[in-house]
């Protein structure tokens, strides 16, 4: 989708991608409050909404992995906070769960991110992210992630 | 433990009774072909089939995956023959209410081990004589104490590497995978009528044999099994190419177990970890 345009000036530096899948109740409202306290953050990250973070199926994350995400990120209401009283706590068991299995795999750990922001935590938004961008820049672009079905004749140019 | 031996007789002849009484349509059990060394199931459906029924060290598959099958279930009331670990997995279907208890005979062994050599799992299992069948055949079993640490030997074994070398190692074990799904269709647990790489709107997991689709297929099936599995172990001792499967299970296993006091198969009554939850789970590792 978003793959190598040709550079602009002044743009020619790699930006990570991240996806971030957040809460349709509490993290997309957070995120839409730094927006409106114009508090910046980071450009490189890419919000998809979803009803809860309980919805957050593993196969989002791999697929984003898949489709050249260098992170991802999941975003729910902080435990008790849940619009529907226990999505974020099964979220919490199985992402908890499914980290631990792509550790094991060899998958780097720390592209798969975790978070609880609330609708009034704006700013906690804004520094997440600033964090979270700032550490997929250091960690660089994901190559070893197998992005094309036929690897060796990649469609990454 | 012979073919010929106690176990056997006693098995012949509760299967007869069984099948001659009309309780069950059907008797799902081992049998052997002249020396084979793995006994292929059988399907009982009358008196005089079930002399055809053994149970010896070389029973090691586990029959517990055809109870959930349309076509076995059309035969009417199952009797199966167990093993420990393999009623573990019983456990699990009639707590996902997959069978119902009152649908089964559950005839259990007892088992020292099988295979030959003797299967790793049967080291460190504490389930050698069967517990809540309807009969149990067979001589007693001592039960040795399991040493928690061997259980989790394979998976430790992995987790001492790094992640660099984790990786590597997935990376060259998953490229291996063709993609037969045997490691599927040989798990009690993977029932699901359509699994989600047949579903193809939208194409969830790559299909063909190549390693992006396969790292999402092994993903997609030990994630689907964590919390659940009952470590039969019988994905790796299937699988054509060799892929550690027993390893992955291990450490979900482990750390369901280590995160919420969870063992999987141990009873029907349990709350599986992912179907509950708790306000003071663990917050570590969450931003």
């Amino acid at each position: 989708m978003s793959e190598e345009k040709p550079k602009k000036d002044g743009q020619d530096k790699w930006e990570p991608r991240i996806i971030a899948f957040l809460c349709n109740w509490c993290s997309y409202a957070g995120a839409d409050l730094a927006g409106m306290s114009r508090f910046g953050y980071p450009a490189p990250i890419r919000v998809i909404k979803v009803p809860c973070s309980g919805r957050v199926d593993p196969l989002f994350v791999l697929r984003s992995f898949e489709q050249g995400a260098d992170m991802v990120l999941v975003s729910g209401c902080h435990p008790g906070d849940c619009h529907y009283t226990s999505g974020n706590y099964h979220a919490r068991r199985k992402l908890l769960a499914f980290r631990e299995l792509l550790t094991f795999l060899g998958i780097d750990p720390r592209r798969f991110k975790i978070s609880w922001v609330s609708a009034a935590e704006g700013g906690k938004w804004s520094s997440l992210v600033a964090e979270v961008t700032e550490e997929a820049r250091a960690l660089g672009p994901y190559k070893e992630f197998p992005r094309s079905v036929s690897e060796g004749v990649s469609d990454e140019g | 433990m012979k073919a010929d031996g106690p176990a056997t007789d006693a098995l012949r002849k509760e299967a007869a009774d069984l099948l001659s009484r009309g309780d069950v349509g059907v008797v799902i059990g081992y049998g052997r072909q002249d020396d084979a060394d793995l006994a292929a199931p059988v399907f009982a459906r009358n008196a005089e089939d079930a002399d055809r029924l053994v149970f010896d060290d070389h029973c090691l598959g586990n029959l517990a995956v055809y109870l959930p099958r349309s076509e076995i279930r059309a035969m009417g009331r199952a009797g199966v023959v167990v093993k420990g670990c393999d009623l573990m997995a019983v456990n699990v279907l009639l707590r996902e209410n997959v069978i119902k208890r009152e649908d089964v005979v559950l005839i259990g062994t007892h088992c020292a081990g099988v295979g030959e050599p003797q299967l790793e799992k049967c080291s460190t299992c504490d389930v050698h004589s069967p517990e809540g069948c309807d009969v149990v055949v067979g001589e007693p079993v001592d039960q040795p104490k399991v040493d928690e640490e061997q259980r989790y030997k394979a998976a430790a074994e992995i987790d001492a590497m790094s992640v660099e070398e984790r990786w590597d190692f997935w990376r060259s074990q998953f490229d291996k995978c063709i993609r037969c799904y045997a490691c599927r269709q040989v798990c009690p647990l993977c029932y699901c009528k359509r699994c989600i790489v047949e579903k193809n709107i939208p194409q969830w997991v790559a299909t063909s044999a190549h390693l992006r689709g396969s790292i999402a297929w092994n993903v997609v099936r030990a994630f689907h099994l964590t919390g659940r599995c009952v470590g039969c172990g019988e994905c790796e001792r299937v699988c054509p190419v060799g892929i550690p499967l027993g390893a992955i299970n291990q450490k979900m296993s482990r750390h369901v177990g280590d995160s919420y006091g969870f063992h999987s198969g141990l009873s029907a009554d349990q709350e599986a970890p992912f179907t509950v939850w708790s306000p003071d789970d663990s917050d570590e590792g969450i931003l």
